[in-house]
């Protein structure tokens, strides 16, 4: 089976020589030749060719849709005329008209842009061979993380360069909103998706019928985001279960042989919206997505942006994965296409799968030697970085060590092998000049030019204007937590439960995945695994002894336990305030309302008191996971018939996990075996 | 009534006297190779001679045309069948296809229209198929020595031979009946390898020497395994290696006679042993037929029919073997089961026959069924139908069961099936030139628009009065021209019906040059068929891939049986096991995934091949819990101490 913790010790990128820029080749020959050129991919093979309007027939002709329609006339008391119609309409909103002209369209646009953005950009040539292969075998579901509205058309535009099957595009609907360019993307492949579809029924039906169908004729590879939206922390999401299991479900049903699933990484040194990003995270709403935004985001067309990886993963076969997880026989005694709520079995099968592809996605993501100074950057208390600074040269020292530390935990980190390393941290450091400065041998954290104001700021502001560039230093930290997580968490439960029994060790591990799992990406029920992996890791860096039963430090692992544990650090702080907020609290209910501006008061009020050094807690992000996670450990219910969505905690329950954190209890005993079945 | 014995026939003195001195050859021959089991038993020569005095007959025929198999004389109701049958391959000794030196394929012997023909496609097809070579060869290795002597139970020998029942003890007797048709059965054969076989043969000859033998058995606790034509293809026939008792295979072929035909009823009492084309050959001198025509016909028996719940080609018009019997008759350990009357139907609560039905040799023996007869069809025509692909053939078939307007048979080739019985076209013989240049010019000027590699082909048999058939026909081919079906002629659906009897010993050659496989069957609800068609064929050359097969695989299927709700599909497949260490196993690997995703895909364990050993792992999942147990109560209570321990089903 497919291991997600395979080490490989790798080198760095740069002396990879799969990866190819791209955009090389397009810099010198023209672009209307490259847009016009012949473009004849090899389709999967037992694929005819499919029109939008026969899939848009097929969808309403589905014995599927039918008795959903009917289901619904009858609930509601509409007749089954109006409710076709009204998928219809549904329909035809979602439809994509994918058309050649349209991609040659977009090729050409991109071309210009990318040029213009980017020094490179770079995509594994063997990830894009065995792609090409895979493309003829099966239906291919291509699954590439989203950081930015940068990669929205990236791996249509790929595609298009090396003659495989551009995809159809699951789409949110507000990128419809904009006009013209709506209609652009539809004909280059998008089909639109209602952000909240909710309990709509006959949406749900029409979307899972349409996804199902395309899956099922297989005339296009089908491209979605199963992280559901644009990551605004760079941060990989929690997958969203609903379309990975549209998408899986013809497999289940065996009306396909196999489906291939690809995960693609897409990296950037550079994010274009960072700081729109910070700024929503700290609750100033993001502009509309309209044609005007984007056109005046055009200013954004003068910055240095570095370069975009692009990596194609291994296909998996979906068959394969599933060999003795699912049973297909549940299918044989209800007719395929009768609604059917999917069984335990599928739904964990689905899960663990959506969780894999996340996991894929990180490990193929590339690293920039940028993101470990940012993480090193944001373990230096903000004061000094506002203040005198940080000696540069004690951040190039302390980077070199991360980097080595990075390449032993298996990260695929792209540090150019023939530069000096003081080059490349300053031309990272230049690139990123919006959030740091460095001068005179130190580097200073960049707060944006204060708005013009009638009034004189508040210390508040002051506050915000700070976490608007921690938070921006956070998100490139973001881009390689995946490596340091799990060592990072074995490193809280080593200095937080000061047990060394492999034992105790665990259970505490087991503790922090499962208050952190809304957090970070943790395959379900693969804890043990997990937690092995973290001590392989930190035995191999040489940060600890293990043996049959014990996990001790070594002394020179006292070093990288520090870092790891303060790398976690500002998530367990940011939780630990909301929990307060909630113990805090006179009353047992509070509205969704009010939760996340009044946790942002308090943390604005520890910050100013000096109780709290965490800017990170002001992220509307990590708040909504917080609460995420209790509603998932059922510690705060959603309470039924109000008016506008109030949840009640269980205070109790949340004081056990303060108190478990900071280590004044340990964990309770696990009830259930972490590795059941999935 | 009718008695059969006195029917007296016309026939044509030459061909008698013929046909005469080659049956008196033979008897010479099963003397000279005699065993003492004759001279014991002499009243079997009398009945031998009759049998073959009766085979001697022409066939009478009032089709227009003939049965797609036909024989010079078929005589394997003979105690050694293995005289005029392969004792490690398929059907009759003069029967099989060879390369010659020039690399032709040929088919020998004289039994059917494909025989003394040169069939110049095949080597082409073959080496190209599965990269096989002719230079490569895996001659069968003859040693029948290999067998262990018998473990005999004296007492039950001597009570039995005082019966007068023929009986053997011969190595050869015994090997013949220690297997079906397998592909892991012949294989081994072939390589000489014997495994545990009965240790004793015995010839009853009608009921009442079965309730004799099986009451000895009781007393003495012998294993008993009732064999008919041996044409199993669920390991059923093979001995348990883990059974200690003395086995004594109970071969019914002397019990072969047709006891009535009963006119008003249009019913026949007919004898359990006997084989498919002897029945059809009895009858049709009397005007009838039973019309139950499993592709097996030449060798199954009526018995081994009842005991597997077989299903024949043209069911549509007859049924199948459940709708034909009317009444059986079966000795248990327990005693005899059968009904009080011959009603059509009853509801007398669950049906006993349905427990005689399909218990594969687990109960006791089937001895005499009255099964319905019909007059013979006044008219036959063939035909076929080429689609563009193969979604449209299923379609078409969906559809022509839907208006239940099936012919007496409608199958239908998947594109390599379509190609491989082109590989098999005939060189020169008046009956096929017509066909061959006929679909020579069809091909350039019909098919054009076809992709030879996406059409498919679907062949039919329509039975009934002239008018009736050409209506039905026109009514068939109209449904299949919706579906962009075009009518490619009858000689293209005579040839795919025959071919079915000479298929079998392709196998045979396979195996010359080192190419292995078999067929294997499912039934499946129409909204599955192509689903099913495609997921295990893609399984099968997914999992040869896996298992290191170098070649790959053939692995094709059609649909060979409609019904209201779904329909009986086959998948054949083979391939070249050069390079492997232990082909069979990957074989038998192969298989079970196919049967796996077989049943994933909503398919049945089998619809008519049965269990036996070979599926029975899957039998709990198939018919649940509560199933099992019901099936383990009736037999625990038929058969308490495992006579009947051929261990089939449970
Ligand atoms: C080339 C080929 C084609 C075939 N085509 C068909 C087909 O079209 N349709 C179909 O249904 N099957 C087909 N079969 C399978 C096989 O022919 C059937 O299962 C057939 O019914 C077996 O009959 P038999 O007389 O050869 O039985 P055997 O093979 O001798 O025995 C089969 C089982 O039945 C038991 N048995 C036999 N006789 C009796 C009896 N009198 N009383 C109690 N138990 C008994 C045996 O113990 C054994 O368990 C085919 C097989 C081959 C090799």
């Amino acid at each position: 089976m497919e291991d997600t913790s395979s080490h490989s010790e790798r080198a760095e990128l740069e002396e990879e020589p799969e990866f190819v820029d791209i955009l090389e080749e397009r810099r010198s020959s023209t672009d209307l030749g490259f847009a016009l050129r012949t473009f004849s991919p090899q389709p999967y093979r037992e694929a005819s060719p499919c029109s939008s309007s026969d899939l848009s027939r097929a969808v309403m002709e589905s014995q599927f849709l039918r008795y959903v329609v009917k289901e619904i006339a009858t609930e509601t008391g509409v007749t089954v005329k109006e409710v076709r119609e009204d998928a219809r309409t549904i329909l035809e909103e979602m439809s994509q008209n994918l058309q050649l002209g349209f991609i040659r369209l977009m090729a050409y646009t991109l071309s210009k842009v990318f040029k213009r953005l980017f020094s490179n950009i770079f995509v594994n040539i063997e990830g894009l061979n065995m792609l090409q292969q895979a493309v003829q075998e099966n239906p291919v579901i291509l699954m590439p993380n989203h950081r930015s509205y940068m990669d929205f058309l990236a791996i249509s535009y790929i595609l298009f360069s090396y003659d495989i099957p551009v995809p159809v595009i699951a789409a949110g609907i507000p990128l419809l909103g904009m006009k013209i360019v709506g209609e652009i993307l539809r004909r280059s492949g998008a089909f639109f998706i209602r952000r909240s579809i909710g309990s709509d029924k006959l949406y749900w039906a029409v979307l899972s019928e349409y996804i199902k169908t395309i899956v099922r004729k297989g005339f296009a590879p089908v491209e979605f985001y199963v992280e559901g939206l644009r990551s605004r922390t760079l941060k990989s999401l929690v997958p969203r279960l609903g379309m990975m299991h549209m998408v899986l479900e013809p497999f289940f049903k065996g009306e396909v042989f196999d489906i291939t699933l690809v995960p693609i990484s897409i990296s950037y040194d550079r994010v274009l919206e960072e700081s729109l990003l910070a700024h929503e995270l700290l609750g100033i709403p993001k502009p509309k997505e309209s044609t005007t935004g984007l056109l005046k985001a055009s200013k954004v067309l003068q910055e240095d942006y570095g370069s975009m990886h692009v990596t194609f993963g291994r296909p998996l076969s979906v068959r394969r994965l599933c060999h003795n997880k699912i049973n297909r026989c549940q299918y044989n005694l209800i007719p395929r296409d009768l609604p059917q709520k999917p069984s335990a079995d599928i739904q964990a099968c689905v899960s663990w799968l959506a969780h894999l592809m996340v996991r894929f996605q990180e490990g193929g993501s590339v690293i920039s030697p940028w993101s470990l100074m940012a993480s090193l950057l944001l373990q230096t208390p903000v004061t000094v970085l506002l203040g005198e600074g940080l000696l540069w040269h004690r951040l190039t020292e302390k980077t070199l060590w991360l980097r080595k530390l990075a390449l032993e935990f298996g990260g695929r980190l792209k540090w150019p092998a023939r530069a000096r390393h003081s080059d490349v941290m300053s031309s990272a450091a230049e690139r990123h000049r919006s959030v740091v400065r460095c001068q005179a041998g130190r580097v200073h954290l960049v707060q944006e030019d204060e708005p013009a104001r009638k009034h004189a700021a508040s210390r508040e502001d002051g506050v915000s204007r700070t976490a608007a560039a921690v938070l921006m230093l956070a998100s490139y930290r973001n881009q390689c937590m995946h490596v340091f997580v799990r060592p990072a968490i074995l490193a809280a439960a080593i200095r937080t439960s000061r047990a060394t029994r492999r034992e105790e060790l665990f259970n505490y591990f087991f503790f922090l995945q499962d208050i952190f799992s809304n957090e970070f990406i943790f395959v379900p029920g693969k804890s043990s695994q997990d937690f092995n992996e973290a001590c392989y890791l930190l035995k191999k860096c040489g940060a600890v002894h293990i043996t049959q039963q014990e996990v001790n430090v070594s002394d020179r692992g006292q070093e990288v336990l520090d870092f790891l544990q303060a790398l976690l650090q500002p998530f367990i702080n940011s939780y630990q305030v909301v929990f307060r907020y909630l113990c805090e609290d006179d009353h047992q209910v509070f509205s969704e309302r009010q939760f996340l501006p009044s946790v942002r008061k308090l943390a604005t009020k520890l910050i100013l008191s000096g109780e709290l050094d965490t800017f990170e807690t002001l992220s509307s992000d990590m708040q909504k996971n917080v609460l995420s996670a209790l509603r998932r450990l059922e510690i705060v219910r959603k309470t039924m018939g109000s008016e506008q969505s109030e949840y009640r905690v269980n205070k109790g329950a949340v004081r056990r996990i303060q108190d478990t954190l900071s280590g004044k209890i340990p964990p309770r005993k696990l009830q259930t075996p972490p590795d059941a079945k999935l | 009534m009718l008695d059969f014995s006195t029917a007296a026939p016309a026939y044509n003195l030459i061909a008698f006297i013929g046909k005469a001195v080659l049956a008196l050859l033979l008897l010479v021959l099963c003397i000279n190779s005699a065993d003492f089991v004759f001279l014991k038993c002499r009243f079997h020569y009398l009945k031998l001679i009759e049998t073959l005095w009766l085979h001697c007959l022409p066939i009478s025929s009032g089709l227009t045309s003939s049965p797609a198999y036909e024989l010079i004389f078929a005589t394997i109701c003979v105690h050694n069948r293995q005289e005029i049958m392969k004792w490690n391959g398929w059907g009759y000794s003069d029967s099989r296809f060879f390369f010659n030196k020039k690399g032709q394929a040929e088919f020998t012997g004289k039994r059917y229209r494909l025989s003394g023909l040169l069939i110049p496609g095949l080597k082409d097809w073959f080496e190209s198929t599965f990269g096989a070579n002719l230079q490569h060869k895996t001659p069968a290795i003859l040693n029948s020595s290999a067998v262990l002597p018998p473990t005999l139970n004296d007492a039950f020998v001597e009570e039995l031979k005082s019966t007068g029942i023929p009986i053997s003890f011969e190595a050869e007797d015994r090997v013949f009946r220690g297997h079906g048709h397998c592909l892991h059965e012949i294989f081994a054969l072939r390589e000489g390898k014997v495994g545990r076989v009965p240790d004793m043969v015995v010839w009853p000859s009608c009921h009442n020497d079965v309730v004799k033998i099986v009451e000895l058995a009781c007393k003495h606790n012998v294993c008993l395994i009732p064999y008919g034509g041996g044409t199993s293809v669920s390991s059923a026939l093979e001995c348990p290696p883990e059974e200690s008792r003395s086995i004594v295979s109970l071969d019914t072929s002397q019990m072969n006679q047709i006891l009535w035909i009963d006119e008003k009823n249009l019913t026949a009492r007919v004898e359990a042993g006997i084989v498919g084309q002897d029945l059809e050959r009895l009858l049709n001198e009397s005007g009838y037929c039973t019309g139950h025509e499993p592709d097996s016909m030449e060798f199954s028996s009526l018995g081994g029919w009842v005991a597997t719940r077989a299903s024949g080609m043209k069911k549509n018009i007859y049924g199948n073997i459940e709708d034909l019997v009317v009444h059986v008759k079966m000795v248990t350990p327990r005693g005899v089961i059968e009904k009080s009357c011959q009603g059509p139907r009853m509801s007398t609560g669950p049906d006993v026959h349905h427990f005689i039905m399909g218990s594969e040799g687990t109960l006791g023996v089937v001895t005499e069924v009255t099964m319905k007869i019909r007059p013979m069809p006044e008219y036959q025509k063939y035909g076929s139908v080429v689609f563009p692909n193969f979604e449209q053939g299923v379609a078409c078939l969906r559809e022509v069961a839907k208006q239940r307007c099936a012919p007496a048979s409608i199958r239908l080739m998947d594109n390599e099936q379509f190609k491989f019985g082109h590989a098999l076209k005939p060189q020169v013989s008046s009956i096929f030139t017509s066909f061959l240049d006929g679909l020579k010019k069809f091909y350039i000027t019909k098919f054009k628009g076809f992709d030879p590699n996406h059409l498919c082909v679907a062949t039919l048999l329509f039975e009934g009065n002239r008018e009736k058939v050409l209506q039905h026909e026109k009514q068939v081919y109209d449904i299949a021209a919706k579906f962009g079906g075009l009518a490619a002629g009858e000689d293209n659906g005579q040839r795919g019906y025959m071919l079915t009897f000479v298929i079998a010993y392709l196998r045979d050659l396979g195996m010359d040059y080192y190419v292995i496989g078999e067929s294997f069957e499912t039934s499946v609800p129409w909204d599955r068929v192509l689903d099913i068609c495609r997921n295990v064929k893609a399984r099968i050359v997914q999992e040869c891939k896996d298992k290191g097969v170098q070649f790959p695989p053939l692995s094709t299927c059609r649909v060979t049986q409609t019904y209201d709700a779904g329909a009986c599909v086959y998948f054949y497949f083979a391939f070249n096991y050069r390079g492997l260490g232990d082909p069979v196993h990957v074989y038998e690997q192969v298989e079970h995934a196919a049967r796996e995703e077989i049943l994933a895909n909503g398919g049945s364990l089998s619809h008519h091949h049965g269990v036996g050993k070979l599926r029975k792992q899957w039998m709990r999942d198939t018919v649940s819990d509560v199933g099992m147990g019901m099936i383990k109560s009736v037999k625990d209570y038929v058969d308490p101490n495992n006579i009947f321990g051929n261990r089939n089903l449970l």
